[in-house]
């Protein structure tokens, strides 16, 4: 392994000795052009069946209206926004990785970022699903969401947070798509170069935009990605900003905190991490990808997963301070309620999946081994979910009036729709991982001396 | 061979090395030997390699920077014109321009048009959809340009074109093979 100060390419150490050119375009692309593994073929069965549940328990909401989840007074908000902040905050680690880490000159974000990428633009996809649908009439939800001309002249309230949110969501999955989409078209005249079946050569060809891979092109296309993770890094920091407003403009004890844009920007990032850790380890042994997903991948991945860990469990800590400290006794009573009251079981999990078992990430055996790191993320995807259920339900059914007090309890069918679009996603993530490479092939082939010029300073 | 009496036929010489080094220094060259019509093709971006064919072209960041400002107008203005002139509502006597709230809609169309024109100038620049191209036309590029091949296109409607002399040129310069590009 060489020495960072001796490395005569940037980031070749982030890929294991012995890689061309060829090899390396047959390795990731051969997961496509070859025989799909049993296992695919298993994993599709799963999310597909799953995903039936979804498209069920949607028929029903829309036929019966959203009467039939549990939210109701005082819980007007249930599974359905707790479910939404959940996936959209999985989706962050994608544009972390794509984005922010290009712009930090991470050479290792190279193998990762389009699965995570990929990870992104499905998540933001299910998290669409709860606000479209809780609606009860989707097909409406075009002009109560979305500002345009109608016959009964109205717009939407551009103060309210909501409305915030429908914005920084619409822009980040257009971006997110946008970005991908770029960041697919060399690779996808790769596929179309090494398709056999005419059709497929003609469907790759089509979206490879006719790629030549000239120089000029590879000039303004470097540009044109760098300004869109430039683009892209402020936004992904807005949106999860901009869903934590949906609380924060609020007066609800629990809620009404300045502490929360950063609290939730770093839980999400927290959050995907852990899912892009879920989905990698074992794609990474199925399909054998151990040259590319090395031990500093993982390694450096689970660093991040703790330091944002870290960031969010001081939020937790900063959340029982201020319950004291603020000496309003409705936010004294909010915390109290949360540790003690009826949802106290939710809590202390929360704690212990988010607060406790991350600390495992501080040993390197565990950072490096994926076993006990795949069941540390487990906990850290189950805990990023109490979060939001915590955050949402102990506010809102016991705030300033003991008269209007409530319980909360989620139906059979906001279960279902909640499993049911983690079948929407595992679907989208097994057809991806079938017909689009799932890392980045060009820039896998820059990390290695052949796409250096000798006496090139120019490094990233 | 029958390109060679019917110029008109001929979109450039191809010449393919086998790596970066050898690509660029060959660009360098041809760029020095007075040729301006002249193009490079590389599985991977190579850096300084279009430079060093006297290409620097920065449109893209201004087409970036006009999305913004597009962006940034257009999604002030919907808010202005929605809240302040077609439909002003009065709550609690607060401003009608209350602009602190209208700063993340607007915020987000600026990224929004930014990005998309970023992304679309830098596909419109390259010229891209492209359904036809004549390097297509060469059996080695068709098979390996997109893997491991990298390729310099001489066109031949550069003035200093001559078949013979900047075959002997591209000859001179060690690659691995060199071929006559289809219109």
């Amino acid at each position: 392994m060489l020495d960072h100060a001796k490395e005569s390419v940037p980031g070749a150490r982030f890929l294991a000795p012995g890689h061309n050119f060829g090899s390396i375009t047959d390795k990731i692309s051969g997961i496509i052009t070859g025989r799909a593994p049993f296992s695919w073929f298993i994993g599709f069965l799963i999310g597909f069946s799953i995903l039936q549940l979804l498209l069920v328990s949607l028929t029903y909401l829309v036929f019966k209206g959203t009467g039939i989840w549990g939210v109701n007074n005082p819980v007007g908000w249930g599974f359905a926004i707790i479910n939404f902040v959940w996936w959209i905050g999985i989706g962050h680690a994608g544009t972390l990785i794509s984005a922010i880490l290009l712009l930090f000159r991470q050479q290792w974000r190279t193998s990762i970022n389009r699965a995570a990428e990929a990870m992104t633009v499905f998540a933001v996809g299910c998290a669409a699903v709860f606000p479209i649908f809780h609606t009860g009439r989707p097909w409406l939800a075009a002009y109560w969401l979305l500002p345009y001309p109608n016959t009964m002249a109205l717009w939407p309230n551009f103060r309210s947070p909501l409305i915030w949110d429908v914005f920084a969501v619409s822009t980040y999955a257009t971006v997110s798509i946008v970005f991908w989409y770029i960041g697919l078209i060399p690779d996808l005249a790769t596929m179309r170069d090494r398709a056999k079946s005419p059709v497929v050569r003609r469907l790759y060809g089509l979206f490879s935009l006719g790629w030549r891979g000239s120089a000029v092109h590879w000039q303004r296309y470097e540009t044109a990605s760098l300004l869109l993770a430039g683009l892209s890094t402020p936004l992904v920091l807005s949106v999860h900003t901009v869903v934590s407003f949906d609380f924060a403009v609020s007066v609800i004890p629990g809620w009404h905190a300045t502490i929360f844009p950063p609290y939730f920007v770093a839980g999400a990032v927290y959050a995907g991490f852990a899912m892009v850790l879920t989905l990698l380890i074992p794609m990474r042994a199925i399909y054998g990808l151990h040259d590319f997903i090395t031990e500093r991948h993982i390694n450096n991945m689970a660093k991040v997963t703790l330091v944002t860990g870290l960031i969010v469990f001081y939020g937790y800590c900063m959340e029982a301070f201020f319950g004291w400290y603020s000496a309003n006794e409705f936010e004294a009573y909010m915390i109290l309620n949360r540790m003690q009251g009826p949802y106290a079981p939710y809590y202390w999990a929360l704690i212990f999946c988010n607060g406790v078992v991350p600390q495992l990430l501080w040993s390197r055996t565990v950072r490096t081994s994926v076993l006990p790191l795949f069941a540390v993320c487990m906990a850290v995807n189950v805990g990023m979910w109490l979060e939001r259920f915590v955050i949402v339900v102990t506010s809102l059914h016991r705030d300033y009036l003991p008269g209007s007090w409530g319980m909360y309890y989620p139906t059979v069918w906001d279960w279902s729709t909640f499993i049911g679009t983690m079948g929407l996603f595992l679907t989208l993530f097994y057809l991806f991982i079938r017909v689009l490479p799932l890392i980045s092939i060009f820039e896998i082939r820059a990390l290695t001396p052949a796409a250096h010029a000798k006496g090139d300073t120019h490094h990233g | 061979m029958a390109e060679i009496d019917q110029p008109a036929a001929l979109y450039g010489l191809m010449a393919e090395f086998t790596d970066a080094t050898d690509l660029t220094r060959a660009a360098t060259t041809v760029y020095a030997d007075g040729y301006r019509q002249i193009d490079a093709f590389t599985p991977a971006p190579v850096h300084g390699l279009a430079e060093a064919m006297g290409y620097d072209d920065r449109r893209v960041q201004k087409f970036t920077f006009a999305g913004g400002l597009l962006g940034m107008i257009g999604g002030f203005g919907l808010c202005y014109w929605t809240m302040v002139i077609d439909y002003p509502l009065n709550i609690g006597g607060r401003p009608l321009n209350s602009w602190p709230a209208f700063i993340i809609p607007t915020f987000e169309t600026t990224i929004l048009l930014a990005a998309l024109l970023t992304a679309g100038s830098m596909l419109v620049l390259n010229g891209l959809p492209q359904l036809y191209h004549p390097v297509f036309n060469v059996g080695a590029f068709r098979a390996t340009a997109s893997s491991t091949g990298f390729f310099l296109c001489i066109e031949s409607t550069d003035p200093k074109f001559d078949l013979a002399r900047t075959r002997a040129l591209l000859e001179g310069l060690h690659p691995k093979a060199i071929s006559e590009v289809d219109a």
